[in-house]
């Protein structure tokens, strides 16, 4: 055990010292997966802002309830229980018929129409405070329709199915995104491994030679290649940090029209080192695979 | 300690390199391998770290047949030998200390300890000065010494040498030759192939003579 750690850390330690002996190409390496890896990173952190945005909208929906002309009392007094028992309704608030057209006169532009009238033309309403998805509501819309009584149930559901769709259809574009570079990644370390077996040509050679195995050969390049994945997520999350930045002064600006505090948030800890995970397999898939390829091309003569 | 028995050595597009060869060496021995070039020393002492396979016949080296041997067996065989190849094989990328310790990086050795294993090869062939040197700025002679450093820092119980002396002056040659000597002294069982008759005669050891892969009565 002592003895496989040590040799863990001995090539840990020789493949920083390669990697910081060619520090431009190291650097331009980590760049290129860095910018692979944040393309779909990126869009993955503006999709779970807007996502966290359209629920909080969708978490606040207002139904109107309409009762028939003929409700009594007595009716209201049992759909207003009824209603009540229904998981879905968060508040309740029970508007007569006086009241609504009390409010409408105060409101100016129809009170002459209004005072005109023989009679209120207004039913009596419920407005339900309620939220949830799009199937959610409609299941809900249904419930209530079903209810004694009840005249009218108006819901605007239709632009929550466009956003819902409309983010939906992101995440599929930013996963696509993501397997594409993902393979982008896989394919910039195979190659990196495959110059850095060509290189070692003759150490690779004269190793087999002396009796290394082949896993001590293979070693050093799984390391350069996780480290490669990994250090190219840390490139990707800086990357779409400092884009978060930049963005985030416009945003708050915009916000501020709309009397909104909204800024973009960035990926909480587990999320992150999750990203650095993905990546640093990845690195190790191209490896693995060069490796696989290149490594018994070098045979000793 | 290593017997060869029938065996035949054969390329693709049917060159012979070695045919019906058989001898045996025994633990301790200092041999020559003689003959003009291409009659068949370099594939001979290429079969026994299993760099190449016999085409027929049995290679024993202590007791295992390198025919049949499993490929991930073959790094533990070579750990037993001390290999001074033909073209060197020295790493210029690094340091004659580097050099040596290449083959103490995978037999689980603490860096102090393989340091000073190495450094006591390096004492050995007299390069102790030289440590920090590339083995670019070092002679013929240094380089040829420098390999030999890393073939016995591992201390292995065989130590094979393809044309040691080819490209060395005769002091240099000398100094080689006793220095193989004095590693067979101590219980190591030496094989040198060399066509430089002048070096056979100065040693008087036993020689394998090959002529057209076979051994010349």
């Amino acid at each position: 055990m002592s003895h496989w750690l040590r040799q863990h850390g001995q090539t840990l330690v020789l493949t920083l010292k390669r990697l910081a002996h060619n520090p431009f190409a190291t650097t331009l390496n980590i760049m290129v997966i860095g910018i692979a890896l944040a393309l779909p990173l990126g869009g993955y952190m503006l999709l779970q802002n807007l996502g966290g945005v359209a629920g909080q909208v969708t978490g606040h929906q207002q139904i109107s309830l309409f009762l028939a002309r003929d409700a009594e009392k007595t009716d209201i007094a049992v759909l207003d229980a009824s209603l009540k028992q229904i998981p879905g309704v968060r508040a309740l608030r029970f508007i007569s018929r006086d009241q609504a057209l009390e409010s409408m006169k105060q409101s100016g532009n129809l009170s002459d129409v209004i005072t005109a009238l023989q009679s209120n033309p207004l039913p009596d309403a419920f407005v339900l405070e309620t939220g949830g998805s799009a199937a959610e509501l409609e299941q809900l819309e249904l419930q209530l329709k079903a209810l004694p009584k009840v005249a009218h149930v108006q819901l605007d559901s239709a632009w929550v199915k466009r956003l819902e769709s409309l983010l939906a259809l992101g995440r599929m574009a930013v996963l696509i995104l993501a397997t594409l570079l993902a393979c982008g990644l896989v394919a910039v370390t195979f190659n990196t491994i495959r110059l850095q077996i060509l290189t070692q040509k003759d150490e690779i050679e004269v190793s087999k030679l002396i009796g290394a195995t082949d896993s001590f050969i293979r070693r050093p390049f799984f390391h350069l290649g996780l480290m490669l994945g990994a250090f190219g997520g840390v490139a990707a999350l800086a990357i779409v940090y400092l884009c978060m930045q930049i963005l985030n002064r416009r945003i708050l600006e915009l916000a501020q029209l709309y009397g909104s505090d909204f800024s973009l948030s960035f990926f909480d800890l587990p999320d992150c080192f999750a990203l650095l995970a993905f990546a640093a397999i990845l690195g190790w898939l191209g490896a693995y695979m060069s490796v696989s390829r290149h490594l018994y091309e070098i045979e000793p003569r | 300690m290593i017997s060869f028995s029938q065996v035949r050595k054969s390329y693709r597009g049917g060159y012979e390199a070695l045919r019906e060869l058989s001898f045996g060496i025994e633990s301790g021995e200092l041999v020559f391998i003689t003959g003009r070039s291409g009659a068949g020393k370099s594939s001979l002492l290429k079969l026994i770290p299993a760099i190449e396979r016999p085409t027929s016949g049995t290679v024993l080296v202590n007791g295992q047949n390198i025919g049949s041997m499993r490929r991930a067996a073959i790094p533990f065989l070579r750990r037993n030998l001390g290999l001074i190849f033909q073209d060197q094989k020295l790493l210029y990328d690094r340091s004659v200390f580097d050099n040596v310790m290449l083959p103490l990086a995978f037999t689980g050795h603490t860096y102090k300890d393989a340091a000073r294993r190495a450094r006591a090869a390096l004492d050995k062939v007299g390069l102790l000065a030289r440590e920090k040197a590339n083995p670019i700025t070092l002679s013929g002679g240094e380089q040829q010494r420098l390999c030999i450093a890393r073939a016995v820092v591992n201390r292995p119980s065989i130590l094979l040498a393809d044309e040691p002396t080819a490209s060395l002056d005769s002091t240099s040659a000398g100094e080689v030759v006793e220095m193989f000597r004095s590693f067979n002294q101590v219980g190591v069982t030496v094989l040198i192939a060399t066509h430089d008759e002048a070096l056979v005669q100065r040693l008087n050891p036993r020689v394998l003579a090959l002529s057209q892969g076979r051994l010349a009565a």
